[in-house]
């Protein structure tokens, strides 16, 4: 098989890795509104910011998608970011992450 | 004939010659926080009257009010500053004036409107009528370190009292010279996430969130600094997440009593404002945000943070408990007492509605559409001291 045969099929598998993490539609948006509604009374419904730190790519840029995730599965103790686990998968919370460091849906 | 035709005539003349004559005290306004809208309200008619755009950012957005109730001064999320007219409905002025705001207040002689920021983290004071930049006080707690400030609120004398999020210090600026600020500080505790003067003007409380207690300090012995009540009120149980900060103010203070959101608890704490000793506390379906007596104080109306923001009860402050637990809608995030308490105004949020209820019967009145409603803030705010 030549490398340009292969390419493709190495970018549709990473396609289908990342589809197999992605909660389905209808959770999607309800990630969406519990993100810009719930976590925006302190992150600032647009992340810009509030008690809690900006969620903007160009803030979270440096940060480890891991250790981010963690933070919002399990909190920090010690600061008012609480643990969201009762309310999401650890999947949910790195799919959050992901829009977060990328361009979080509207 | 002719007679009834020239009446008719005047009156359709002086009609036109002049916006009609009304007060303003029924007036209010309901924020739209994804919109940046507001909307105007008439809560004796129980119905908008106008809608206004362009007010930015308005998540966590609040208003206070010219002492003549007839224009308010909203604060937004993106730093903006508006000034709008509830007569003829219309933006009168906005500024920038920061990156981040969180809230703000008008003092005692109505001239000075001050902006609590995040980031810039300080308060800035603005002329209320051009709303021109009058001073500013960076919440500078250590060389180099500026500290959130939260719990903006207007005491006697032209001043304001506010607390350091993350500099743990209440500090009072005295603003009778406008443009140079005096300002004190005293040390409070761990985190304070808001702050309240009681109504009377005479104590600061801020709430703590990085340890079980209020710091107090009484505004007319400053000198002996800040004290802690309800020390310890948590007895040392872990803590349930918060997964909204309380909110404080002094519409918490009724009949000689505090009722105040216990953090990590499902609790309204009841203090004593003579003695300040804690004389009992009211289990409740959540985390209160909003704690909020009814203006003659017997009632008592508490909402929640996620997950519990659906519902909402009712303390009787007679009896000492809930008597009224409902669930009016989706995501309440506040609520405002017409100016006697007849009547409550709720926002549920992802309904896109507010509620009016009947204080005394709880039945509902009415709703009024609006896209996802937030703060509502009635004019009869304007003649209260701390807000
Ligand atoms: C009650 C307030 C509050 C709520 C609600 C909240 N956070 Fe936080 N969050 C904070 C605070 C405060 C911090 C900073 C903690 C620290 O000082 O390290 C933080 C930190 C974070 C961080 C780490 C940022 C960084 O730069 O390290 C992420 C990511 C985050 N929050 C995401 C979320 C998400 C997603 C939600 C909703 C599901 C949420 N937060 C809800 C207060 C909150």
């Amino acid at each position: 098989m030549s490398l340009n045969r292969l390419l493709p099929l190495a970018a549709l598998l990473a396609a289908t890795a990342a589809w197999a993490n992605e909660p389905a539609a209808d959770r999607q948006k309800e990630l969406v509104h519990l993100v810009r509604q719930d976590c925006g009374s302190c992150h600032g419904m647009t992340l810009q910011g509030g008690l809690g730190p900006p969620l903007l790519p160009a803030a979270l840029r440096d940060k480890s998608a891991e250790g981010l995730a963690a933070t919002i599965y399990y909190g920090r103790p010690g600061t008012p970011m609480p643990p969201w686990k009762r309310f999401m998968s650890e999947a949910e919370a790195q799919w959050i992450v992901d829009k977060l460091m990328s361009e979080f849906p509207q | 004939m002719k007679l009834i035709l020239t009446l008719f005539l005047a009156a359709l003349l002086s009609a036109c010659a002049g916006p009609q004559l009304r007060g303003t005290g029924d007036l209010g306004l309901v924020i739209e926080r994804a919109s940046g809208h507001v909307t105007l309200v008439n809560t004796s008619t129980r119905q908008p009257y106008a809608r206004i755009a362009g007010l930015g950012d308005l998540s966590h957005a609040s208003a206070v009010y010219s002492r003549d109730g007839r224009y308010a001064f909203i604060f937004g999320r993106d730093g903006g500053l508006t000034k709008i007219d509830l007569l003829e409905g219309r933006i009168v002025k906005r500024v920038i004036q920061a990156g981040n705001a969180i809230g703000g207040s008008i003092s005692q002689d109505g001239r000075i409107v001050v902006a609590q920021n995040y980031t810039p983290g300080g308060i800035k004071a603005f002329d209320a009528e051009t709303l021109e930049l009058l001073a500013e006080v960076p919440a500078e707690y250590a060389p180099g370190q500026f500290s959130k400030v939260v719990g903006l609120a207007d005491s006697p004398g032209n001043k304001f009292v506010y607390a350091l999020f993350d500099g743990g210090e209440i500090w009072v600026s005295d603003f009778s010279n406008p443009r140079q600020p005096t300002t004190q500080r005293y040390p409070a505790g761990k985190q304070p996430y808001d702050g309240l003067v009681t109504p009377d003007g005479r104590y600061f409380l801020a709430g703590l969130f990085g340890e079980d207690g209020v710091a107090m300090l009484d505004l007319w012995q400053p000198e002996k600094g800040a004290r802690k009540i309800l020390e310890n009120y948590g007895r040392g149980e872990e803590k349930l997440p918060v997964f909204k900060m309380p909110h404080l103010r002094g519409w918490s203070v009724a009949q000689g009593k505090a009722y105040l959101p216990a953090i990590g608890r499902h609790e309204v704490l009841v203090v004593d404002v003579a003695t300040w000793k804690e004389v009992g506390r009211i289990p409740v379906r959540g985390q209160p945000v909003f704690v909020m007596a009814r203006p003659d104080g017997r009632q008592v109306w508490v909402n929640f943070a996620f997950p519990d923001n659906g519902k909402m009860d009712v303390i009787d402050t007679l009896a000492g408990k809930v008597v009224h637990a409902f669930a009016p809608g989706k995501g309440i995030l506040h609520m405002e007492f017409t100016p006697r308490g007849e009547n409550i105004w709720l926002s549920a949020r992802d309904d896109h509605k507010v509620l009016i209820y009947d204080t005394a019967s709880f039945t509902r009145l009415g709703e009024i559409a609006a896209e996802s409603p937030s703060g509502i803030f009635f004019t009869s705010r304007a003649a209260r001291i701390g807000f």
